[in-house]
């Protein structure tokens, strides 16, 4: 096990030098000063000179990823071109709406996608295993996006059952509720159908394993061996399929942070990109890929610890 | 050998019967038909210019006149979204065959390589896939500015690295097999070996693949352009008809319903299409993913 935390590990750190190298290059690839891509090119030269000396402009540029890292490392993203406010200070008061947003939405989609899987692979055929698989292919046809926006149509202005843009007020815990169940509700949908049918499709699998067919002889309840034998291989694949899909996940959340108006760091991105503020997208690039790769990390030392023949493979 | 061949010949008759009676299939295919008819034929069956404008009819509701009603400067939707299925179209045709071949080529060189060199090839692609394609759009825009060509750089660039994972691992299974290992006793070359022999043996689970990734391409697109960072007004696209529907959905609703049905329908069908060839040609993927 020490050996395969090691491993992993490392690569999650090479993949995360990666991106910043990929980060750092694109900012030093476009043509032109990156002091007035920075500040705006009605920057006075004093600014562009003082700015370029803090930020080590004038230095070569292996040195200049360095003091990069260094400072990255530190926690420190370099200042909001507008405010001059710490480019850190301001993600962490934007990642909250993402958080929540992005557990609540794949919460609601493994509590009821991965019953629904399992019923249906007990039962194949039934009714409700029919239903599952139209539902599946139903919602995974559908960009999430665009869940998003007729969402917004059908429940908030068509129907007004709830808020349509922001994230509520501070402070009052049941209007920031109400503005988060359909963001929720949009990135989770299609995660419903596609969970379901993984968990169906690698149920089916392992029921028909020799050690499924001896517990049963054995004697022991119907539910006893779908929860406690079968579901715990069955769900093995469900858990990297999740780990992998977060990348689509927060796609799917920046889309939701932007059409509902809701504060996140997808939309300070979007903002930022609209507005030139190079810092704030460089910050925010670099906490959603590295949120991503964590996530990825997690997930495959989950499932190291659940399945011990992962551990020898790597 | 004549009872070989006529045995291969029941076996694609045999196929052929199974695709036409599976369901999911036929309708999977009608649909594919229809993107590839509605967007190449889309100047003569579309009853409007896409960017004529007709402001008296503008925000005119569905309308035997205009069937999906018109927008802020009274252009005809439907018109409009027939005209984007060209662009969905034409990003699909290159992105998917653009990111294939580069896949196609680094996955051989990963999986046939040594192993230095496939370790580089896997970092590369986790990599880039770590970017969720959003964002790094978004970056990218953010530098160049909003262009079709950005949306087609990212579209390649972030489903290389599936296509590139399947050719390694098909590569590195057939890497020991006696007939590659004695072309190579026979003193063939490299290029020789991976275009001549592993290619033919690796090119169809890859085609299958891309009929799977043609929706992720359309929704890619059509998701960027509706953000404003991809095809950019006034040129017809379904995720700027979004947009566009999007900024007046009070008012004009039946914008924002009319510009989701076509890509809902394009990725059910290459989805069907190619879960049913998967099916028929690679049942040892099985159905669920």
């Amino acid at each position: 096990m020490t050996i395969y935390l090691f491993k992993r590990f490392g690569l999650a750190a090479v993949v995360v030098m990666a991106v910043l190298l990929l980060l750092f290059s694109m900012l030093h690839m476009i043509p032109g000063n990156p002091a007035i891509l920075a500040l705006g090119t009605r920057a006075t030269p004093e600014a562009i000179a003082e700015y370029s000396a803090r930020m080590h402009l004038d230095e070569p540029v292996l040195k200049q990823f360095v003091y990069f890292l260094g400072s990255a490392v530190q926690g420190d993203l370099g200042e909001d071109v507008f405010s001059n406010r710490p480019v850190t200070a301001i993600i962490a008061e934007r990642m909250g709406f993402s958080l929540a947003l992005i557990c609540t939405g794949m919460g609601w989609a493994v509590l009821l996608g991965v019953p629904l899987g399992c019923l249906a692979a007990v039962r194949p055929g039934s009714w409700l295993d029919r239903v599952t698989g139209i539902f599946s292919v139903g919602t995974i046809a559908v960009p999430s996006f665009l869940v998003s926006i007729w969402a917004l149509l059908l429940f908030s202005i068509q129907l007004r059952w709830l808020p349509a843009i922001g994230a509520g007020e501070p402070g009052n815990f049941a209007d920031q509720l109400s503005h988060l169940v359909l963001p929720a509700f949009a990135i989770g949908l299609g995660w419903v159908g596609y969970l379901a049918r993984m968990v169906r499709a690698s149920m089916l699998e392992v029921m028909g394993e020799p050690y499924i067919r001896s517990a049963s002889a054995f004697g022991l309840k119907p539910r006893r061996i779908v929860l406690g034998y079968a579901l715990r291989v069955a769900i093995l694949p469900t858990i990297t399929l999740i780990g992998m899909g977060f990348g689509g996940l927060i796609s799917s959340a920046v889309f939701a942070e932007i059409i509902f108006a809701r504060p996140g760091v997808g939309k300070m991105i979007f903002d930022a990109v609209s507005d030139r503020n190079f810092p704030i997208v460089q910050g925010g690039v670099l906490v959603a890929t590295g949120f991503y790769i964590l996530v990825v990390l997690l997930s495959d030392l989950l499932i190291a610890w659940l399945d011990p023949r992962v551990r020898s493979s790597l | 050998m004549p009872e070989a061949r006529e045995s291969a010949g029941r076996e694609r008759r045999e196929k052929l019967k199974r695709f036409l009676t599976d369901w999911q299939a036929v309708t999977g295919l009608l649909l594919v038909v229809l993107f590839f008819a509605s967007a190449i034929f889309a100047p003569w069956i579309a009853p409007y210019d896409p960017n004529a404008m007709d402001i008296p009819a503008r925000m005119s509701g569905p309308t035997w006149a205009h069937i999906a009603g018109t927008d802020q400067l009274g252009r005809d939707t439907f018109s409009r979204i027939l005209h984007g299925g060209r662009v969905a179209l034409y990003i699909a045709a290159i992105g998917v065959s653009a990111s294939l071949a580069i896949g196609l080529v680094l996955g051989m060189i990963a999986g046939y390589g040594p192993r230095w060199l496939d370790n580089l090839l896997l970092l590369a692609f986790d990599a880039v896939r770590s970017f969720p394609a959003v964002i790094l759009a978004l970056a990218t825009v953010a530098l160049t500015g909003p262009s079709l060509t950005v949306v087609l750089a990212i579209v390649i660039l972030t489903t290389i690295p599936s296509y590139g994972r399947v050719a390694r691992t098909a590569t590195l299974a057939l890497r020991h097999t006696e007939f590659i290992l004695a072309e190579r006793s026979l003193g063939a070359s490299t290029n020789r070996i991976l275009f001549q022999h592993v290619m033919p043996n690796v090119i169809g689970p890859l085609l299958i693949l891309a009929a799977m990734e043609v929706p992720v391409v359309v929704s890619i697109e059509a998701g960027l352009s509706f953000l404003g960072i991809g095809v950019l007004p006034p040129q017809a696209s379904w995720g700027t008809i979004l947009n566009e529907g999007y900024l007046v959905i009070r008012d004009a609703p039946w914008m924002v319903i009319a510009g989701g049905i076509p890509l809902i329908l394009t990725t059910l069908g290459f989805t069907f299409l190619g879960e049913a060839l998967r099916d028929i040609f690679d049942p040892r993927m099985g159905r669920g993913r």
